[in-house]
């Protein structure tokens, strides 16, 4: 789960990070209150979860109440790459000396968290790992020792750092390796770390993601997650236990697993069609979970075709074929739906599905044909 | 040979009288395999299908010589799970348990190699050596003793693959499930290292997909130091960017981790690659030299 900007810094201060002040603002008329209480330059900054929002005109900085007002006029409602802006960022000026780039991601190779830092900040990491790879200091951290205080001396001498900026970049990363660790973050990115004037070391902007599967020991970050912003597709299927990924085709795909369902949207690529989703119904054959599925499947408006691709395990293909005859029974669809059905007792589910379908339901016995008939139905246009 | 799982596997089932525990267990004791001990806290002393069961891994493993552990717990309590295994001395367990937060996963992994003990999974569908022993999930119809070995990141796709293999008559030495998340006890590697040394496996099918770079090891693992054959899948070049595609290791997040990065490396090491998953089997015919 990604946070907002917002949260992600509210987040950082709660384990000693230092910010800017910001209020967080969804109208003009808040914007500009925002501006007054804070006073002097502010910045006004689109919260949405992508990054490029600078280049887009998603960050604007302002110097009275009146222009954060315009500003955030302008920004709310935006679209970068296709997120709506819905709230901004209102955040307080300061005087910036130098900008660095400190971050803990877990290596997924090594097993280990681990701390990137270069006093090359504000620009994207990758660029400057292509430009200059010695311009970062990498640094694994043992997760059953934790962060050690020779690997703070050991990342600010590698990085030339002296003085009170050693010693702040030192206390951030502490603090930044506690909040990784405390949040079950997968990544928390600070770019830029600025260094202000007057030698304070702060987060301007932060990227925080915590592992979806540790929300149910955080239920204070799950409650942040923003419903309105997901697509209603996938929030459904989220509640409903179901794995579901919009796409932009119009071949919709379900199946049991995610290995074979992401196996049938290549398999349906390659026979020149485009898939409109990715949905794994999981095992078994309860119909209720399958009806779900398809209505999700279907509710896409470009879903010219289904594509219902099952290997039959545990659960034996005629248990899945009358699983899915209850299914259909309950949705009232229309569109061509092509069931390729393999595995344990497959023979016999294609017979039951084969007697009692309705007929906008073919069957299909390998992958291949069933990719090749669905990619051609959508085409003949389902709807 | 079988590899990790074989007739010596005295299996205890971690959280036995749970709803999938229970189920698998009847399951695997129906294909034979040994299951000695279940565990769950405060039902020691009952029995369940005829297993004795245990308060704890440790008194499990003392009173029937367990030496293989599954573990069925939910997400939240498997980390410890797992720890409980790794003290009590077990040498080979399955987390089967999807879910577990990665942080514990990191704990586990790096504690792991501090004992000998071997950790499949998690989020995974276990061990199967067909005809010897079961410490899995999988579908043991599919499958039919023989001597090609599976070790893949996906529980279905391996039933397809499988089965494919089964109706050309190619049967299976061993077939690993090592799962679908982005840190796991046991990667690529370690299991083709494994049928390499058994002078048994007459070829292996890898199959990848999106996520990390654990294809791209095993190319060079392949390249460099394997004489057996190898035919590989990989599943994911239609995921976008960023959005994680059921498995919580299956995300492309840029670099090595898509499927185009993970083909280019297969092709440079020379292995076998099929473009769907029914093409494995005629791949592996043609590898073992047999008529199709």
């Amino acid at each position: 789960m990604d946070l907002y900007e917002h949260q992600g810094k509210e987040l950082l201060r709660s384990y000693g990070l230092e910010t800017l002040d910001g209020v967080v603002a969804t109208t003009p008329e808040e914007a500009r209150e925002a501006a007054q209480s804070l006073g002097g330059t502010v910045a006004i900054k689109a919260q949405v979860l992508t990054g490029g929002r600078g280049k887009a005109g998603g960050i604007k900085v302002v110097h009275s109440p009146e222009e954060a007002e315009e500003a955030a006029r302008r920004i709310l409602g935006m679209d970068i790459k296709g997120h709506t802006v819905r709230r901004v960022l209102v955040e307080s000026g300061a005087e910036i000396s130098s900008e660095m780039y400190l971050s803990v991601t877990v290596d997924r190779q090594e097993k280990k968290p681990l701390i990137l830092f270069s006093t090359e900040g504000g620009v994207d990491i990758e660029e400057v790992a292509e430009r200059d790879p010695e311009a970062i200091v990498r640094l694994y951290v043992d997760p059953l020792l934790g962060l050690l205080p020779f690997q703070l001396r050991q990342l600010g001498f590698s990085a030339g750092l002296e003085g009170e900026v050693a010693k702040g970049v030192g206390r951030t990363l502490t603090n930044l390796y506690k909040a990784f660790e405390g949040s079950d973050a997968s990544l928390v990115e600070i770019n830029p770390l600025a260094v202000t004037n007057d030698g304070r070391v702060l987060t301007l902007d932060s990227k925080v993601t915590i592992d979806d599967s540790s929300l149910f020991r955080h239920q204070e970050i799950a409650d942040l997650h923003d419903v309105a912003a997901a697509d209603p597709g996938e929030q459904r299927a989220q509640e409903a236990g179901l794995q579901y990924v919009k796409l932009e085709g119009n071949v919709g795909i379900l199946g049991n697993g995610a290995g074979l369902v992401m196996s049938t949207l290549d398999v349906v690529a390659q026979a020149g069609g485009e898939p409109a989703n990715f949905c794994d119904v999981g095992g078994g054959a309860d119909a209720e979970r399958i009806s779900t599925a398809l209505d999700i499947v279907t509710s896409n408006p470009k879903v010219e075709s289904v594509l219902f691709n099952i290997f039959g395990g545990i659960t034996r293909g005629d248990e899945v074929a009358r699983g899915l005859l209850s299914a259909l029974d309950r949705t009232d669809l229309d569109l061509p739906i092509v069931v390729r059905l393999d595995g344990t007792n497959a023979t016999e589910g294609r017979e039951i599905l084969a007697e009692n379908t309705p007929p906008n339901v073919h069957t299909e016995e390998t992958m291949l044909d069933a990719a090749r008939r669905a990619v051609e139905l959508a085409r003949e246009g389902g709807r | 040979m079988p590899i990790l799982v074989d007739n010596n596997t005295r299996l205890v089932v971690q959280g036995i009288t749970g709803r999938e525990g229970a189920f698998h267990t009847g399951r695997m004791l129906e294909s034979g395999t040994r299951v000695v001990a279940g565990v769950t806290p405060g039902k020691g002393g009952q029995e369940a299908q005829g297993v004795p069961i245990f308060n704890t891994v440790g008194e499990a493993v003392r009173e029937t010589g367990a030496n293989a552990s599954v573990i069925f717990v939910p997400a939240a309590f498997s980390g410890d799970a797992i720890f409980e295994s790794l003290d009590a001395g077990i040498e080979t367990i399955c987390c089967i348990t999807e879910g577990v937060p990665v942080h514990d996963m990191l704990k586990v992994s790096n504690y792991l190699p501090l004992k000998d003990a071997t950790l499949i999974g998690p989020n995974c569908p276990g061990v199967i050596s067909p005809g010897k022993s079961n410490v899995s999930i999988m579908p043991r119809d599919i499958f039919t003793p023989g001597n090609v070995g599976v070790v893949s990141r996906s529980g279905t796709l391996t039933y397809q693959v499988v089965n494919e293999l089964t109706q050309r008559h190619i049967g299976q030495s061993s077939a690993v499930g090592i799962g679908g998340d982005p840190i796991i006890g046991t990667s690529f590697v370690e299991i083709l290292e494994k049928f390499e040394a058994d002078p048994e496996t007459e070829c292996v099918v890898m199959i990848g997909e999106i996520g990390g770079n654990a294809e791209q090891l095993a190319s060079e693992y392949v390249q460099g130091e394997m004489r057996t054959p190898v035919v590989s899948y990989i599943a994911g070049f239609t995921a976008p960017e960023g959005k994680t595609m059921g498995h919580a290791g299956a995300i492309v997040s840029g670099g090595e981790s898509t499927a185009q990065a993970k083909s280019e490396a297969l092709q440079r090491a020379g292995i076998r690659a099929a473009t769907n998953p029914s093409e494995v089997g005629s791949l592996v015919a043609e590898a073992l030299g047999v008529r199709s």
